[in-house]
């Protein structure tokens, strides 16, 4: 695989990161901001491959990834189920809108 | 140029331009597909990268299971007949130079730094090692996964439910 190198996968998983920063931190839709979180989780598991494959540290990487994958199918099935709470006690999912701890 | 160059940066620009759209677009429901663009890259640059069983892992779990629960969520909190379906976003001028300095510090230190890259072999089938690496060494790590999935499952259920007569 000449040419392409680790170093491009890490800055696609910088640029990755980077936007799913960027959703969180601008985004006041809560599943626009698990979307972002999503693409944040995305880029750590691109580090993972690319530092598996080419350290050559044998299956460690993409178990984690495995396991980074399946720890966000907990997150979003949490996630979201919070956010159908947040919104039949509020009528709104902005989080900006949701004030209050008691409802 | 190598095919496997002019793969990698399809499928980058591919990934990068579905990332922004899950950014940057107005329309939540645009967001989510755009997201299940980026999944699909991301899927193909763990083909790219040799890992096989971890792509279609990518593609069962994510772009079939987490993405189609967040368009069910997206649709369930939304008014369907509502066209203009906002995805408001603040302060963003701020947002950018934050993100803008974090993502100039990352590439710079990933450009910098001296990776140990080994010479890359050919890929194998990792199916095998993946399950051996999960039956042997990571046994404990995965029994706790399987009880942290039936918490998470349950958890899901019984928040999300609607209190009878509360």
């Amino acid at each position: 695989m000449e040419g392409v190198t680790v170093t491009h996968f890490v800055v696609l998983s910088a640029i990755l990161f980077s936007l799913g920063l960027f959703c969180v931190v601008t985004r006041r839709n809560a599943l626009g901001i698990l979307m972002g979180i999503e693409l944040i989780l995305n880029s750590a598991n691109v580090n993972y491959v690319a530092f598996a494959r080419y350290g050559q540290t044998g299956y460690d990487g993409q178990v984690f990834a495995i396991f980074v994958i399946m720890l966000a199918a907990a997150e979003a099935a949490i996630g979201l189920a919070i956010v159908l709470g947040i919104y039949q006690t509020f009528e709104t999912i902005d989080v900006d809108a949701t004030d209050r701890l008691r409802g | 140029m190598p095919i496997t160059t002019v793969v990698f940066y399809l499928l980058a620009t591919f990934t990068v331009v579905c990332a922004l759209g899950v950014a940057l677009s107005n329309n939540i429901m645009y967001s989510a597909f755009a997201l299940m663009g980026t999944l699909l890259g991301v899927a193909g640059t763990f083909v790219v990268l040799g890992a096989d069983f971890l792509g279609v892992v990518q593609l069962l779990v994510y772009v079939g299971g987490i993405l189609v629960l967040t368009i069910f969520a997206v649709m369930l909190t939304h008014r369907i007949a509502d066209v203009h379906v906002s995805n408001r976003a603040v302060a963003r001028p701020l947002a950018v130079i934050l993100v803008g300095g974090v993502f100039a510090w990352l590439v710079r230190a990933g450009t910098a730094a001296s990776w140990v890259a080994k010479e890359a072999t050919t890929p194998q089938p990792t199916t095998y090692g993946i399950g051996n690496a999960f039956l042997t060494d990571y046994v404990l790590p995965y029994e706790i996964a399987s009880l942290v999935l039936l918490v998470a499952l349950i958890g899901a259920v019984v928040v999300s439910r609607k209190e009878i007569g509360g």
